[in-house]
């Protein structure tokens, strides 16, 4: 009975949060990776794109809500995802034509790009912070819990409660279909199949007669998809605000670098390695160990080995041992 | 010829301030200008001269901060002196600092161990087994003693205090907090691509920022550390009211005893700053122009042949890289001994990486003269739109309602900057990429 305590409250704290966090961070890496991959910079206006995305679909959610539109017991931010998508999209290709492309077509330096996107992130994120303001802001609606902790008990008389948010079994759905049709649409379609020569050799790919101009729409569409879906998964499970999605930033781009820049496969990956190091690092483990090891030995401490502060340090400790001992990530060639 | 003509434009837009609004606000524009014109001229160091993009500045100036808790802060010998459970060294300061230091020496040893044994296996696995040792015994030795420096008097202290040296001091050792930070950094990014440095000192800088937040027993985290000296020659307003000459001096011309004494002190902070500034441009004209400069514009321009007449590119973008950090540094320490008081959530990445990047893109990459400008003409931009944005929100919402629409407007009018500043360094690279004053 202990043992099963102890792996419920393993699944309650550990497993399940950092899955839910894995793929909020895969989704966000999937994007900054692929923009990397054709566009070759590191995109620093990311997490404001992230925030402009879920900022829209905050505004139509409660549009919807005063119209008394919903799908109960599902948020109804779901319904407003594809407009939050429509409306990131039309601003990347706006963003890509008045901005990126001048510096494409002179073939500038991939550190003025990045640059560049540090000026568009102040934009976004001026943009964000005057249509919303900068406070918190909640949106999450409909069914609270698939399964809540004090049901699990009864349910099973043990000790320990698992609960699962309806964010969270949302969060793993979408990503998994997001995943499933990205990957998808990479391997076996004519478009995702030019952007994967695009990203692997560019004058070859011009050489074959793929049009660049298209293979660039394309990714900065699917990014606008990335983007939305990652920060409204992310916003329902915790919470908005602009603040907070800038610094996503850093996780992001640990977990795409972990993966290899440029790699799709690798940004999955680097997601849930940078989140389940954060969450197992500075997850206090007394509450697991006190069910495993006898009574006398039950630790005074609470086992946790960083405090909960200290998370942008895990990412940050991860990209550097990525870029100490294999720079180009775990599924990365280019360097 | 250009170059004066720009600098007039800004020394009337400070002289315009001061009759429009007033010379203390002017003053204190000048004052802070001045401050980011030196923080610009470090991060033009770095991209100007060697094409380093570091997006970590407020890292280093907040570790410059950091130093003038250490350096001239009060100490507070009861926390440092206190015993508990678990201090077994001679108190729980000494204690800390003692396991701070084993962390370092951890660290150097694995670095050692990494370099002395061969790949394989084995070095993996003991490197591993050293580090997480390492990691339980640090923490063994640092928590009992945070604990009991952190239980003196937490709601004035619970902090290990500083020296009590003149803040003075603590301004070099702000530069080489910094510097010992950029090392460690630039150790491990230079070499990579480029986007990398970019994006671990984003994520350093968000650490060294934490940190300060949350420990406590350092400079009191989010509690704020009051009561910093100021640095020398600089006196207090309070002490000069009460001064017989002063007061005379003032009714010689008849001054407001109050007005002139905070202006007299914004002035000799404009001296001091300017006095560092003028020295510094001097030390960097000579470099940019001795071979040393030469050799660094050769590098920026293109490494690959660079590298090829037999010139170290990764070691001279290391000094580069650690020379600007410590001027960033710098003028972090510079800045909270002003300040007085260190207050970690001052330190925000927008206004001290990328207002300081954009001070040196205005003003012109790789011209040190464009650095001052950009610094003295984007600060001042800052500070007034700072001033203007909420007027203007005023001017706006004059004739509506009260109502929700009128209260947002007023709320989110100071996040006007940021657009602001992002369309300016948009409108800077796309049409003007060598900025004010280009380099020659």
């Amino acid at each position: 009975m202990d043992f099963l305590n102890a792996l419920v409250a393993l699944l309650n704290f550990v497993v399940i949060p950092g899955a839910s966090y894995g793929a909020q961070l895969a989704i966000g890496a999937l994007g900054v990776t692929l923009i990397f991959g054709i566009l070759r910079f590191s995109n620093f206006a990311w997490g404001d794109t992230m925030a402009f995305g879920t900022m829209i679909v905050i505004l139509l959610t409660w549009w919807f809500q005063s119209l008394g539109i919903s799908i109960a017991p599902l948020p109804t931010a779901l319904l407003a995802l594809p407009f939050g998508i429509l409306a990131t999209a039309a601003l990347l290709l706006v963003t890509d034509r008045a901005v990126y492309r001048f510096y494409r077509k002179q073939k500038a330096k991939p550190i003025i790009l990045v640059i560049v996107s540090a000026g568009v992130m102040f934009i976004m994120n001026g943009l964000v912070r005057l249509i919303i303001g900068a406070e918190e802001q909640s949106f999450a609606d409909g069914g609270r819990f698939l399964i809540s902790a004090g049901d699990f008990k009864t349910m099973t008389g043990l000790a320990e409660g698992l609960a699962i948010k309806g964010s969270t079994a949302i969060t793993l759905v979408t990503a998994l279909v997001t995943m499933a049709a990205l990957f998808w649409f990479l391997q076996n379609t004519r478009t995702g199949k030019s952007m994967r020569a695009f990203s692997d050799n560019e004058d070859l790919a011009l050489l074959s007669g793929i049009n660049p101009d298209r293979v660039v729409q394309v990714t900065w569409v699917i990014a606008a998809i990335l983007a939305t879906i990652a920060g409204t998964l992310y916003g329902l499970d915790k919470s908005f605000r602009p603040f907070i999605y800038y610094q996503l930033l850093l996780p992001i781009f640990a977990a795409a670098v972990v993966g290899g820049l440029g790699s799709p496969l690798g940004a999955v990956a680097g997601g849930f390695i940078v989140a389940f190091s954060e969450v197992v690092l500075t997850y206090a483990w007394k509450k697991v160990v006190i069910y495993v090891v006898p009574e006398a030995w039950a630790p005074e401490s609470l086992l946790q080995l960083l405090g909960t502060d200290y998370k942008f340090a895990v990412s940050f400790s991860i990209l550097i041992m990525v870029l100490l001992f294999m720079p180009n990530g775990i599924f990365g060639k280019r360097g | 010829m250009k170059t004066l003509y720009l600098f007039g434009g800004v020394a009337f837009l400070y002289v315009l301030t001061g009759l429009l609004l007033s010379w203390n606000v002017s003053l204190s524009i000048l004052v802070i200008g001045l401050l980011s014109s030196i923080t610009a001229l470090g991060v033009n160091m770095q991209w100007g001269y060697a094409g380093l993009f570091s997006t970590g500045i407020v890292g280093s100036v907040a570790l410059g901060g950091l130093a003038v808790v250490f350096v001239s802060g009060q100490p507070v010998p009861e926390a440092f002196a206190a015993q508990g459970d678990g201090v077994f060294l001679l108190s729980a300061g000494w204690q800390i600092i003692a396991s701070v230091v084993l962390a370092l020496l951890i660290i150097a040893a694995a670095v050692r161990l990494w370099a002395a044994m061969a790949p394989g296996r084995r070095r993996n696995l003991a490197m591993t087994g050293l580090l997480v040792a390492g990691f339980f015994l640090y923490r063994a030795i640092f928590d009992p003693a945070v604990s009991a420096v952190e239980a003196y008097d937490p709601a004035t202290h619970g902090n290990i205090g500083g020296l009590g040296l003149p803040s003075l001091l603590a301004w070099p050792v702000g530069a080489l907090f910094a510097a010992a930070a950029a090392w460690a950094i630039g150790k491990i990014c230079l070499g990579l691509r480029e986007d990398y440095l970019a994006i671990a000192t984003l994520g350093i800088a968000e650490i060294i920022i934490t940190v300060m937040k949350s420990e406590d027993w350092m400079s009191r985290g989010v509690k704020n550390f009051v009561g910093l000296p100021r640095p020398w020659p600089l006196p207090y307003e309070v002490d000069l009211q009460q001064s017989a000459a002063f007061l005379d001096f003032c009714a010689n011309w008849g001054f407001s005893p109050i007005t002139a004494s905070t202006i007299l002190v914004k002035l000799i902070y404009c001296a001091v700053f300017a006095l560092i500034l003028g020295v510094l441009i001097w030390l960097l004209e000579r470099a940019v122009h001795s071979p040393w400069g030469r050799m660094m514009r050769a590098i920026r321009d293109n490494e690959v042949s660079a590298a090829a007449m037999g010139k170290d590119v990764k070691r001279q973008h290391l000094i580069i890289f650690i020379l600007g950090s410590a001027v960033v540094g710098m003028t972090g320490a510079m800045y909270v001994s002003m300040l007085g008081q260190l207050v970690p959530g001052e330190f925000s990445p927008l206004r001290f990486t990328f207002l300081i990047w954009i001070m040196v893109i205005v003003g012109g990459s790789g011209n040190n003269w464009g650095s001052v400008l950009g610094g003295l003409l984007v600060g001042w931009l800052w500070l007034v739109v700072d001033n203007a944005g909420p007027a203007f929100a005023d001017l706006i919402t004059r004739s509506m309602e009260d109502g929700a629409l009128k209260t947002h407007l007023k709320d989110v009018a100071p996040q006007m900057r940021l657009l602001t500043l992002g369309v300016a360094l948009l409108l800077v690279l796309r049409f003007a990429p060598k900025g004010l004053i280009p380099e020659k």
